[in-house]
């Protein structure tokens, strides 16, 4: 039912589905109408013009009425393709069904066959065909469903493979089902979808063919033609008399373009890709639309300041509230955690910064992200690019879908210093290998003509590091640069990153669901929870004596050395969905603290000191405080 | 490298073996005999005889498969009886025209369909993207032939910027410049279906790279966005755009029939039509022999491209 609403929903495909509608309604009444009759020549009345009495679109070469003609002649087309089709589409199925369902040898061989037939321009075997039986309309079908019989017989071949490795039919062989039985309950119902799409989208071909055929004279015989004989037999007097080519050809066309419409919207509502527009292109920058709600600049020290940051995602009416007003700072030479389960929105926060969240869905709703005082969101498209990578670069997590597979590394380094400089060939590989010396990769001269996928992931990731360094920045966010690493990986990947900052003077923000990581690196950390921070304070502190209990939670998650792995998934509970957030504290669902006033209303980030926590009721540590 | 093109080369052995077998099963279901089409109203008992003796026509099915097959291999592929010339000379020639034509139509299609389908996915949603999905979904539904026609009509008898049909001038000078103008609307006119599928999936090829996490690295570390469309994701999607290049050429090279016959280029599939109409079966079965074989050959290029320009598989 979704199904025909979205075709309904798709206005082009409803005009194809009309027209298809009227010209196969109008094929079907031919015969009713008082047409004159489409064979019988009239040298009297030759070339008649379009608009002429008794002959609405005019006459031919032989006089006979080309109204008259064009109906039939569409009649036969259609008849033809659809014929075709249908014809293409049962052997086809049943040779793929065969072959998809016995697999083994008859698979094989079959296969073999079907790549031979495709490997042939589809023409060439189309002419040997009618070339072997003799011009004709029928010997013209039978070559055009031929030609087509192998494509119908690779794709339900590669459908039927998928169902026949499926838990129902290997139980109905268990039964004691016979084969034929199984395949006509069992594979050919869901098989059938896939037959109609095919044939939706390669019936208009088929019509184009038989035409095509037709025209070359090797279709249709006179005096009977279909609209590509027409069209073929008005090639003489194409420059005389136009209006006996344009009458079949416009016609072929109308028909063509409206089964393609047709065929790309079944095509379109049965993706579901396209519904959940998964296929949108995320656009250079995100889209910003916050109005003239511009905070004004606060903490003069920071290199890179939030303020009141909103980043939400539109997809069709729902709104995804994935960042909601988030503030944070870092100083040069700091290092700021954030740290939250997937979904808290610690990785939206981060790619709002420098607009690289992508947008649609995404748009930054609301707050500012400085660099030295300079608003980043909002900011022209061309000063944005000039500050990313050179301001604040990025390190990502998984090095092997964020380098660009088919560069190579050095020459992606390169590029990242190209961007904001020029530099010359030489100079730009001498700089690589530097670069990829900083981050410790032995044998960086033989390492910078590596293609990515030829090294290690913590070799990637250095990459990634080294990218980033490529412009000396003054902040870098890595977004769980270490995930994706093994333990001892991770851990030089991370003494690195250290080294590195201290070094350079460089603020790292540094994005984790692990507080392991964190307490290694971070001078300060922000716990974020449903889109905004819960906590936020020194490490140590926070790691001693969290107030929130959700950071509670997840420093009780932190594996003791030597214990192996333990996931953030011990909180029972998932965080909530973002675009039906509760009234009051986000995290009441799974709060051990939790009484009736958390639910009431917005609970705010209370500063004391250092420290700042969102919990009407936050953990006591009355043992360690009173040791302090 | 060499091995991988080699390996190639190796694997075609068994196709090409195959598209032998079929074109002579297809040609030896043939009803009525040949000697009859070919002698006409000469067609007494002893002529025929003599006719299918000198084809051996007279051997049994396989033996004169290998017949075939031997003779073809040493570049014998028999003389056509309607041109009373050696079938090999005939295709060559006429093919080589055939190339001129499929060829500019498919650098043509390659070229305008990937920078549409580009131009599109950039633009998603956008006017020039709305204008290139309409304008491919005309492309795509016209027939080629009927397009041949109303150039001819419009730029050649109206306009009168080209020559109506034909390779060469009658008259004047065989040069480049000549060529290149009867070349134009016909390659044209070729390229232009091919040219909406290729765009089609450049742009669907396009959307699906441009989601992926090293474009959001080549936007962070500063490139431009012209640089992150044609330099990253283009070249990512070409991995996928090529394959489909090697099967519009197919297509490219069947449309050339139609085409020859609308501008009256002399090709090899204007040949093969005529040679259909009078029957002519050893020129049908050693054109389509050459011209699949041709075909396989340039797809074995198509591969090698492909290699060259995934680091991934070429192992
Ligand atoms: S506000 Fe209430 S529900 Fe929320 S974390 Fe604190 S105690 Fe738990």
């Amino acid at each position: 039912m979704t199904f025909l609403r979205l075709l309904a929903r798709n206005r082009l495909a409803l005009a194809g589905l009309v027209v298809m509608a009227a010209v196969v309604a109008l094929a079907l009444v031919t015969p009713l109408l008082p047409l004159a009759p489409p064979n019988v020549t009239d040298t009297g009345n030759r070339f008649l013009p379009p608009f002429s009495e008794g002959a609405p679109l005019g006459t031919d070469h032989l006089g006979r009425d080309l109204l008259s003609r064009l109906l039939w002649g569409t009649r036969l087309s259609l008849a033809v393709g659809f014929a075709a089709a249908l014809i293409a589409a049962v052997l086809g199925a049943a040779i793929g069904i065969v072959a998809g369902y016995y697999r083994g040898r008859i698979d094989n061989v079959v296969m073999r066959g079907v790549d031979m037939l495709m490997a042939f321009p589809y023409i060439l075997l189309a002419l040997a065909i009618v070339a072997a039986l003799g011009p004709g309309l029928m010997n013209a079908l039978i070559a055009v469903a031929a030609v087509n019989v192998p494509f119908f017989a690779r794709n339900i071949r590669g459908i039927t493979v998928g169902i026949a490795n499926k838990e129902f039919v290997d139980a109905a062989r268990l039964s004691g089902l016979s084969d034929a039985r199984i395949i006509l309950t069992e594979v050919l119902p869901n098989v059938v979808p896939v037959i109609v799409i095919a044939m939706s989208t390669t019936v208009g071909w088929m019509i184009l063919e038989t035409a095509g055929l037709s025209f070359l004279g090797l279709g249709s015989q006179p005096p009977v033609a279909d609209l590509g004989s027409m069209l073929g037999e008005a090639r003489s007097a194409l420059i005389t008399n136009p209006h006996t080519s344009v009458v079949p050809g416009l016609m072929i066309l109308v028909i063509v373009m409206a089964i393609n419409l047709l065929g790309d919207g079944v095509r379109d509502a049965l993706d579901p890709r396209l519904r959940s527009g998964a296929l949108s292109r995320p656009m250079a920058a995100t889209r910003v639309d916050r109005g003239d709600r511009v905070p004004p600049p606060a903490d003069p020290e920071a290199v890179l300041a939030l303020e009141g940051l909103e980043t939400q995602f539109h997809v069709g009416k729902r709104v995804f509230r994935a960042v909601g007003g988030v503030d944070l700072s870092v100083k040069p030479g700091e290092c700021l955690g954030i740290i939250g389960e997937s979904g808290s929105g610690k990785s939206v926060t981060a790619l709002s910064v420098m607009g690289l969240v992508p947008s649609p869905p995404g748009v930054i709703t609301a707050g500012a992200a400085r660099f030295r005082g300079e608003d980043l969101v909002g900011m022209p498209y061309g000063r944005l690019r000039e500050k990313r990578g050179r301001s604040v670069a990025y390190i990502f997590q998984d090095p092997l879908a964020t380098l660009h597979p088919l560069y190579r590394v050095g020459d992606q380094l390169v590029e990242a210093i190209r961007a904001h400089r020029p530099i010359g060939r030489a100079e730009g590989r001498a700089r690589a290998v530097e670069l990829l010396r900083a981050v410790r990769i032995p044998n960086p001269e033989d390492r910078v003509s590596n293609y990515p996928h030829e090294m290690s992931g913590g070799m990637r990731q250095r990459v990634g590091i080294a990218m980033a360094l490529a412009n000396d920045p003054d902040v870098i966010i890595a977004d769980e640069p270490t995930t994706a690493l093994d333990v001892t990986v991770q851990a030089q990947i991370l003494s690195l990153l250290d080294d590195l900052r201290r070094s350079r003077g460089l603020a790292i923000v540094f994005i984790t669901h692990d507080f392991g990581v964190v307490g290694q690196l971070c001078d300060r950390v922000a716990v974020m929870y449903a889109g905004r921070i819960v906590e936020e304070g020194p490490t140590r502190a926070i790691l001693e004596t969290p107030r929130h209990p959700y950071t509670a939670r997840l420093i009780d998650c932190v594996p003791e050395l030597g214990q192996g792995r333990r996931r953030l998934e011990a909180i029972p509970g998932l965080p909530p969905a973002v675009d039906r957030l509760p009234e009051g504290c986000a995290f009441a669902e799974r709060c051990r603290n939790a009484r009736p006033d958390c639910r009431a209303g917005d609970i705010p980030l209370e500063r004391e000191g250092t420290r700042a926590v969102r919990c009407l009721h936050p953990e006591t540590h009355p043992e360690r405080e009173a040791a302090e | 490298m060499g091995r991988y093109i080699l390996g190639r080369l190796v694997s075609a052995v068994p196709v090409l073996f195959g598209i032998t077998v079929i074109v002579f099963l297809i040609m030896a279901l043939i009803p009525g005999d040949p000697a009859t089409a070919i002698l006409g109203a000469y067609a007494t008992p002893e002529n025929v005889a003599k006719i299918n003796r000198d084809l051996g026509l007279d051997a049994p099915l396989v033996l004169r498969y290998f017949n075939w097959l031997g003779n073809m291999l040493t570049g014998d592929f028999g003389t056509s009886f309607s041109l009373n010339r050696p079938v090999l000379d005939e295709v060559l020639e006429r093919f080589g025209a055939t190339l001129i034509l499929a060829g500019s139509a498919f650098v043509l299609c390659a070229v305008f369909g990937i920078a549409a389908g580009v131009v599109s996915a950039a633009n998603q949603y956008g006017a020039a993207d709305k204008a290139i999905t309409f304008a491919v979904l005309l492309g795509i539904s016209i027939p080629s032939f009927f397009l041949g026609m109303m150039m001819i009509l419009g730029f050649a008898v109206t306009l009168r910027w080209f020559p109506v049909s034909g390779m060469w001038p009658i008259y004047g000078d065989r040069d480049l410049w000549a060529l290149l103008d009867h070349l134009a609307m016909p390659a044209v006119a070729l390229a232009v279906v091919a040219t909406g599928v290729v765009a089609r999936l450049s742009r669907s090829a396009m959307l699906e790279v441009l989601r992926q996490d090293f474009i959001r690295t080549a936007r962070a570390k500063g490139v431009h966005e012209r640089g992150v469309i044609w330099r990253h994701a283009l070249r990512a999607a070409m991995v996928s755009i090529i394959p489909v290049l090697g099967i519009q050429a197919g297509f490219v090279l069947s449309g050339a029939v139609y085409i020859e016959i609308v501008f009256q280029w002399p090709g090899i599939g204007r040949m093969l039509v005529n040679a259909i109409l009078t029957r002519d079966i050893l020129l049908v079965q050693g054109g389509v022999v050459f011209v699949a074989a041709c075909y396989v050959l340039f797809n074995i290029a198509v591969d090698v491209a492909q290699s060259l320009l995934d680091p991934r598989i070429r192992t």
